[in-house]
């Protein structure tokens, strides 16, 4: 029992969260603003978790997620567009644009891995971009600067039950590899590099597994994207759309996976709350931001966590 | 006493309720989308500041009356950040504010990231300025601006036909929307017109360095260069043209309006003509008007945005008093028969497809000023 405890909490709570999801949205409970966001959330937690593991858990800095993303998206929107009904298209659709996120996930990784730290960065970065060229130049599938239109629809709050089913999915994919010895391992390499090498671990195997299946969530991801939003233009996924994924894995603190979940629905929620503020909203915006991750690393946080870990200390005993 | 207290008491709350009901009928709300923060955030501005002068001339004239309810304009304007994922929140937040009408977005992606949805909600949505195509394909929407190609094909005809050049080398942005549809229609039509295009040269958002397109173009024999950009690229192509000892005439599309502005030296853009819809230096009783008012108010000169965005509000109350209701549907249908006189076309009216019918007007800069070409 006391085993399984953890999973029985976690299974309530997404079912409660679910439930409460639907019966705000059918009872009319929610603004049309807020309903608007339900989609966006469950996109950016799925972003979050999987970046979490690579530079959580993987301890590697990476910020060419959103051209992962873009790859998805567009691979998953041509999909989408192709006229199959949407009950084939749309599952067809997420796992294309997952696929083929991985695969170019695969095609940077074994190169750009033996990079470490800053030089990684930098070359997720340079990834990224040339992407971002590749999908203006290729106007003939899509669409150039102006855009991929007209895609259809499919991933609106009203088809909440199949996104939230697939973050789950990610949620606990992550959160199970990292307790993995698989997930060991990569947080081996995190702690340290040269140990883990000594004692027989094939970094480079690991570093790339990690990255892929990041990869292939952020593709996945991509995909809700374009179902949501109808149009995919290639200036939408430039290094700022990477950073404010990374920011999100930050704010939650580094390879914590419901800190990650927390700090993507705060910093997708937020900007909407604070539109009675008009001219001042995206200000307030960045001081809250600000403040959030001096909170972070502040005394009274680590005072705070000390507690609850007493606390719990105390109950085992 | 106590009777007394309760028809005071009664009294006060029907004034309450009859005062309430009348300032919660009589108004009707517009629901802007733009963006007001990001890096186009200046076009938001603008528009929502052009179409605030022309609700407060509107009211102060005493409202629109439909039938025989008059009714009090007000704007609530939601920023988009010009970014296709926040204008969905942006909409949906004016719409929860009981908006009667969509002048929005400004920027032509995020109003394609909002068709879908006005047209599901069956509500009159008016683009002030966003120039693609896709923007106005529901029954629902309208342009105010001209769309890209509109543009390109007016100025193709202009260079062609009134200036009789046959010759033309084009420098456009390949990572823009708005670049590259003024580029293909206006290349089309040079074409079928019987001239030729010697040169079609790219850059990317953000070049400051044209010196290899401008040799390109030193090398052919073309006979005038035409830059669909903005007026920052246009700035330093001119510039680097002049510095070369180029003397080829430039032709460029709307967002050249406020070159002058960044120019070092007016020389460079001297003889310049591009299409605009507005010129806030023109000597025009209507236009003077509104730039009298407009920089009372913001202590700044109106673009076209702030143009097309003052525009917009008048044709929401031409359709309103055309439709004789406030009504989506009837407001929609009204659409089709209503004329304008705006700032950026006297008279404007629309087609069935959503675009506007009205003059393309050519500017061009005269001893350091703009003027309309006659």
């Amino acid at each position: 029992m006391k085993k399984y405890g953890k999973q029985i909490i976690g299974c309530v709570a997404a079912a409660a969260v679910y439930a409460a999801v639907m019966i705000l949205v059918n009872g009319g409970f929610l603004s049309r603003q807020m309903m608007s966001l339900i989609i966006p959330v469950c996109m950016n937690i799925i972003l979050a978790v999987s970046l979490c593991m690579v530079v959580g858990f993987l301890g590697e800095l990476s910020l060419g997620h959103a051209a992962f993303m873009s790859i998805g998206a567009y691979s998953g929107a041509l999909i989408l567009k192709s006229g199959l009904p949407t009950v084939a298209a749309l599952p067809l659709a997420v796992l294309v644009g997952g696929v083929c996120a991985a695969l170019l996930g695969l095609l940077v990784g074994i190169p750009v891995l033996r990079l470490r730290g800053d030089y990684l960065a930098i070359t997720t970065l340079g990834f990224g971009e040339i992407i971002k060229s590749v999908f203006n130049a290729a106007t003939p599938v899509t669409g150039g600067a102006g855009g991929l239109k007209k895609i259809p629809p499919v991933t609106t709050y009203r088809n909440f039950t199949f996104v939230y089913i697939l973050m789950l999915l990610v949620i606990l994919l992550v959160s199970n590899l990292v307790k993995s010895r698989h997930g060991r391992a990569i947080c081996a390499i995190r702690d340290n590099y040269i140990a883990a090498e000594a004692i027989g671990i094939k970094v480079s195997f690991f570093k790339t597994m990690a990255f892929v299946i990041a990869a292939f969530m952020a593709g996945m991801a991509g995909v809700v994207y374009a179902g949501n939003i109808g149009i995919l233009k290639p200036v939408n996924f430039d290094y700022n759309t990477s950073i404010e994924i990374l920011v999100m894995v930050v704010l939650g603190g580094m390879g914590n996976i419901t800190g990650s979940i927390i700090a993507a629905f705060l910093l997708t929620v937020l900007p909407e709350m604070l539109r009675g503020l008009s001219n001042y909203r995206m200000l307030v915006y960045a001081i809250a931001l600000i403040a959030m991750m001096l909170f972070n690393n502040s005394p009274l946080k680590r005072m705070l966590v000390e507690k609850h870990n007493m606390r719990q200390a105390g109950k085992i005993e | 006493m106590k009777k007394v207290l309760k028809t005071a008491g009664i009294a006060c709350t029907i004034a309450m309720l009859a005062s309430s009901v009348a300032s919660a009928a009589d108004t009707f709300l517009i629901g802007g989308v733009g963006p007001l923060t990001g890096a186009a955030a200046s076009y938001g501005v603008s528009v929502k500041q052009g179409a605030e002068i022309a609700i407060e001339e509107i009211n102060a004239a005493g409202g629109v009356t439909v039938g025989d309810t008059t009714y009090e304009l007000a704007l609530q304007f939601e920023d988009d950040q010009a970014s296709e994922d926040i204008a969905p929140q942006a909409y949906n937040a004016v719409m929860d504010a009981g908006a009667n009408v969509i002048m929005g977005a400004v920027t032509s992606g995020a109003c394609i990231a909002i068709t879908a949805q006005t047209y599901a909600d069956g509500i009159l949505q008016v683009t002030p300025s966003g120039s693609a195509e896709a923007c106005i394909e529901n029954d629902n929407a309208f342009r105010i601006c001209f769309s890209d190609p509109e543009q390109g094909v007016a100025m193709a005809d202009y260079m062609t036909d009134t200036l009789g050049l046959t010759k033309i080398a084009v420098i456009y942005n390949t990572a823009d929307e708005y670049s590259t549809g003024i580029r293909e229609a206006f290349e089309a039509e040079v074409a079928e017109k019987g001239g030729e295009i010697v040169a079609s040269e790219a850059f990317q958002t953000n070049d400051t360095d044209f010196n290899a397109q401008l040799t390109t173009i030193n090398g052919t024999d073309a006979e005038a260069i035409y830059v669909p950009a903005y007026y920052q690229d246009a700035t330093y192509i001119t510039k680097q043209a002049s510095d070369m000892g180029m003397s080829l005439p430039f032709f460029g599309s709307d967002g050249w309006d406020g070159v002058l502005g960044t120019v070092t030296d007016p020389a460079t853009v001297e003889g310049c003509i591009f299409t605009s819809p507005f010129c806030a230096s023109v000597d025009d009783e209507k236009t003077v008007a509104f730039v009298e008012a407009y920089k009372a108010a913001y202590d700044a000169t109106p673009d076209q945005f702030a143009a097309d965005g003052y525009d917009c509000v008048y044709t929401f109350k031409a359709a309103m008093e055309q439709a004789g209701s406030i009504e989506s549907a009837d407001l929609i249908a009204a659409m089709t028969e209503i004329s304008v006189s705006g700032q950026t076309g006297d008279p404007i009216t629309f087609d069935a497809s959503g675009a506007p019918i009205k003059d393309v007007k050519f500017v061009t800069v005269k001893d350091g000023a703009y003027t309309f070409v006659e």
